[in-house]
């Protein structure tokens, strides 16, 4: 099992690769849905992609206001 | 009529495929304008069937399938008739997609909906009126209608119980989060899943494979094995219309509809 900081690694590369943006320009903090400039119906994108990569259901409702990626991870991390 | 070239949907037939394109952009939802051009098809799928043995349902647009009904047209009615009339206007527009579904449902063709990215609400149940689904592994599928205090209108709930049964149903329903392809297929809604993009091709190959069967005996299986639920379905209209009328659901649908937030999906 990843640990938190390898978890919040990999959504990071995930997300740089799946919307190229390169991955330097990403923070953990950063508000991903600026940062990746995506709408709502990327952001199902992205969380079919971490689901298929962390091998997770993450439902819908666990992600309301989550903005960030150090939070999203965290979310996935408590699944794993 | 062998095509077809309307606002939201066109048919062409070709090698004893019909295939039934969703082009209404951003996401295909489904309006007034969507239904008329269904009812167009149905109309058509009599003098069609004589030459096909296969339907395939898609869509042309890169978000995904269909994101569901026109919530913005359905919160305009409201504005229209009002809450207490609205309802009789809702439940004529029901009936007559249901006509149009159970049509699809029971046609003595072999259907597949070829499904990528959003497969949402109405979306969804237009989907589940087809024989196999096949995803491609970028597909979610979601009932959210109680996110706005509704339920889902289009016959998908006695349908999707039909085919995966009542727990299943309860998950998607009464949460209301969205599935994506893996778990779709491990419940059995999903009968191929493949690669990005991928999915017309493989709904293609599925269908052409469908046309070396003998196609009564395909059409007695199919009759044999889905019974359309007539009566839930009408039970689902009446339900869904006795909901409609109360004032959550207006200040549901006009909170989506004027939001600008990143998830206007979410309540």
């Amino acid at each position: 099992m990843p640990t938190t900081d390898q978890a919040l690694d990999e959504v990071l590369n995930l997300a740089a690769s799946h919307f190229k943006v390169p991955r330097e320009k990403l923070s953990p903090d950063d508000d991903f849905f600026k940062a990746l400039g995506i709408d709502s119906l990327q952001t199902l994108d992205l969380l079919t992609k971490l689901e298929s990569h962390f091998h997770v259901e993450l439902p819908d409702y666990e992600l309301q206001g989550v903005t960030d990626f150090r939070t999203l991870a965290s979310k996935i991390q408590a699944r794993l | 009529m062998e095509q077809f070239q309307g606002q939201t949907l066109s048919w062409t037939l070709k090698d004893g495929i019909i295939e039934v394109a969703l082009h209404r952009e951003p996401l295909n939802e489904i309006s007034s304008l969507t239904l008329e051009e269904l009812e167009k098809f149905v109309a058509a799928l009599e003098d069609l069937t004589r030459n096909a043995h296969a339907i395939i349902l898609y869509s042309t647009l890169k978000p995904g399938f269909c994101a569901g009904a026109d919530l913005r047209e359905l919160y305009q009615w409201i504005q229209k008739f009002g809450r207490e009339e609205v309802a009789n206007h809702a439940r004529a527009y029901l009936e007559r997609i249901h006509r149009v579904m159970n049509v699809i449902d029971a046609c003595s063709l072999t259907t597949i909906a070829a499904v990528h990215g959003v497969t949402f609400g109405g979306g969804f149940e237009l989907a589940l009126v087809c024989d196999l689904i096949i995803a491609d592994k970028m597909a979610r599928f979601c009932f959210p209608e109680l996110r706005l205090g509704l339920i889902p209108g289009y016959g998908g709930i006695p349908r999707l119980k039909r085919d995966l049964g009542n727990a299943v149903v309860r998950d998607l329903l009464l949460t209301g989060r969205s599935f994506n392809t893996t778990k779709a297929q491990q419940i059995g809604l999903v009968s191929q899943v493949v690669g990005e993009g991928e999915a017309l091709r493989a709904a293609r190959a599925t269908a052409t494979q469908l046309g070396k069967f003998d196609r009564t005996t395909a059409a007695a299986a199919k009759r044999f094995i889905k019974p359309i639920p007539l009566e839930e379905l009408q039970r689902e209209i009446d339900l869904f219309c006795e909901l409609l009328a109360r004032p959550a659901v207006e200040a549901g649908l006009k909170k989506f509809v004027e939001s600008t937030g990143a998830q206007p999906y979410l309540p």
